[in-house]
């Protein structure tokens, strides 16, 4: 964080600072010291702060329109189609609105996975990430129960019914989750109000995502501790601030493409069935972004332990810090990591494709090898790799391999001491 | 012997604070327990079934406390079947005469014991049901052979109430 003091120029500036020191505020974000050699992959957290904000602006208008009961949940989804206003435009925003979140958090993720900007002195940053993560995993299910669809009702019971695999107070929390004996009316309208307050929350986290972020600064794909501010970092406005401008448009242009041309491709059309206790769809298949560990769920052959595996898939990320052993932040300079890094990217793809075909015959042995590679990623490979790996040389400062063209450590110490 | 005396002081703290833990809890609990079940929930309790038409052989669905109830009536075929199969190979070993009491006439909750999915009737490698969400396999008389389900399909309470209808619940 930059210490420096800030007096406002006017007197009501100075007025107004003494008493609430907003303006001060506002003078660290603008100048906060951001390493100059930031790429595209760090353009996602702003993307994310654009994809809350839309998120919670469409929802909020959704819920004028929507009716939350059983009776007329469906109903009131298709009015909201076909009467209201712009309502299509509205909805699909907000529906493919949270697919797009999801593609960019989990870039934003494997960003700092390749960067290892969850490592010292990150950590903080990190965990409170995947509380946001868990969150919206939770507002996404949530939302997607609110049309009251086939696919809302059999999610909603499936996921409901993970709880149940809790020993002696299992079914006992499963009721309490319903209200009832099954998914019902009960149900929707908690689901509603948890979907309403879930943004807000998030909205919380994210403002101690980013001042946890602020007080040891950016990591960078060099990955190395800078001076700040010095040659190395550059005042977050205009030069970042410009940079994730136009990053947010190349991405609103795809959100865009997916509203206008394909606005039901990331659905399923079983949804736009009404909710039938009776019959369960053939194929239930939740959401593209939980997918994945929807596979590791079904490729443990056991009810309680295929819940904690599911669980453990999405915690594990939070002992992160400590299962990576290495000193070294970025994969830049671990050329085995950088191997074992593509191999967990492809490992999540596998999972996710197997995740939505049915669990039997090939599908099934494939989600098996693929969960327990997962596993042994962050168990195994992790924590030997840093003790076995033979890293690169890594650079002094960030301008030292650009101006001096050689990342050799006794050269750039060498330059360093010449230009002083 | 420590010379600390207990003072007035540290009788009113405790107190305050045992007061004070009672009453949060006092409130939290109404917080918690008015998302359980309401009465109008619980007042559909039960529900009464016409089965006179029903042939050897068919399965009907009704809807008791918001879950489907499965009634079939079985095939002399299919009870010999269900009651041929050896305990030791059941994953949740329940004689079929316990699971049907009028063995021509199976009720059970029509929901998988996995994750609450309805399973598929006639379908299955134990021409029971199964399972579309996560592969159980279930025989004929409702009990778990393959599959992640832990246990077989629950037996709600019921009667026959005459020959013609069973009272659910």
């Amino acid at each position: 964080m930059s210490d420096h003091e800030y007096t406002p120029k006017s007197k009501f500036g100075k007025w107004f600072n003494d008493r609430l020191p907003l303006l001060t505020l506002a003078s660290h974000l603008t100048d906060y010291p951001t390493p100059k050699n930031l790429n595209y992959w760090w353009t996602f957290g702003g993307i994310l702060t654009f994809c809350l904000i839309t998120q919670i602006v469409t929802g909020l208008v959704l819920a004028m329109h929507y009716i939350a009961h059983a009776d007329m949940a469906f109903d009131s989804v298709e009015h909201i189609m076909r009467n209201v206003n712009y309502g299509w435009l509205i909805r699909y925003i907000h529906a493919n609105g949270a697919s797009m979140f999801f593609l960019a958090v989990y870039i934003h993720i494997f960003r700092s996975l390749f960067y290892g900007s969850y490592k010292s002195p990150r950590e903080i940053i990190w965990i409170i990430g995947i509380i946001i993560y868990l969150l919206m995993m939770a507002a996404a299910f949530l939302g997607y129960v609110l049309p009251w669809g086939q696919m809302s009702f059999w999610g909603a019971t499936v996921i409901t019914n993970l709880f149940s695999a809790i020993p002696l107070v299992g079914e006992g929390i499963v009721t309490w989750l319903w209200g009832g004996y099954s998914v019902d009316n009960p149900t929707l309208t908690r689901f509603f109000t948890l979907h309403y307050l879930i943004p807000f929350l998030i909205l919380g986290l994210v403002v101690l995502h980013i001042w946890a972020l602020h007080v040891p600064g950016n990591n960078n794909p060099v990955g190395i501790d800078i001076k700040k501010p010095s040659k190395d970092t550059v005042p977050f406005h205009p030069y970042i601030v410009i940079k994730d401008g136009f990053a947010l448009l190349m991405f609103m242009i795809v959100f865009a493409f997916f509203v206008f041309y394909t606005p039901n491709i990331l659905g399923h059309a079983d949804n736009y069935i009404e909710a039938n206790p009776l019959v369960t769809p053939a194929h239930i298949v939740p959401e593209w972004y939980l997918l994945p560990f929807y596979a590791i769920l079904r490729s443990v052959p056991d009810k309680l332990l295929g819940v904690v595996a599911m669980l453990s898939a999405i915690l594990i990320l939070a002992a992160l810090p400590w299962l990576d052993t290495s000193k070294i932040r970025s994969a830049v300079f671990r050329p085995l990591y950088r191997q074992f890094y593509w191999i967990l990217v492809a490992d999540v793809l596998i999972l996710g494709y197997v995740g939505a075909m049915p669990a039997e015959g090939l599908y099934l042995l494939v989600a098996r090898v693929a969960t327990a590679y997962y596993f042994l990623h962050f168990l195994v490979v992790l924590p030997i790799l840093g003790y076995k790996e033979k890293t690169l040389p890594v650079p002094l400062s960030i301008t030292e391999p650009v101006l001096g063209g050689s990342p050799n450590l006794a050269l750039a110490k060498n330059k360093e001491n010449f230009k002083d | 012997m420590s010379e600390k005396k207990t003072k007035r002081r540290d009788f009113l703290f405790t107190a305050t604070y045992a007061v004070g833990a009672v009453g949060a809890a006092a409130v939290v609990w109404p917080m918690i327990d008015q998302m359980n079940p309401d009465a109008s929930v619980k007042a559909l309790a039960s529900t009464e079934v016409d089965i006179s038409s029903m042939d050897p052989g068919k399965t009907i669905t009704v809807l008791w406390r918001g879950k489907p109830v499965f009634i079939r009536r079985r095939t002399q075929q299919e009870i010999a079947e269900a009651k041929a199969v050896n305990l030791k190979d059941l994953k949740h070993p329940e004689k079929d005469e316990d699971r049907a009491k009028n063995p021509e006439w199976l009720v059970m909750l029509g929901v998988c014991t996995h994750l609450g999915c309805v399973p598929l009737d006639q379908k299955g490698d134990y021409n029971g049901w199964f399972c579309p969400c996560h592969g159980s396999h279930y025989d004929i008389s409702g009990r778990i052979r393959k599959g992640p389900a832990p246990t077989n399909m629950e037996i709600p309470e019921y009667k026959f109430v005459n020959t013609n209808t069973i009272k659910i619940g």
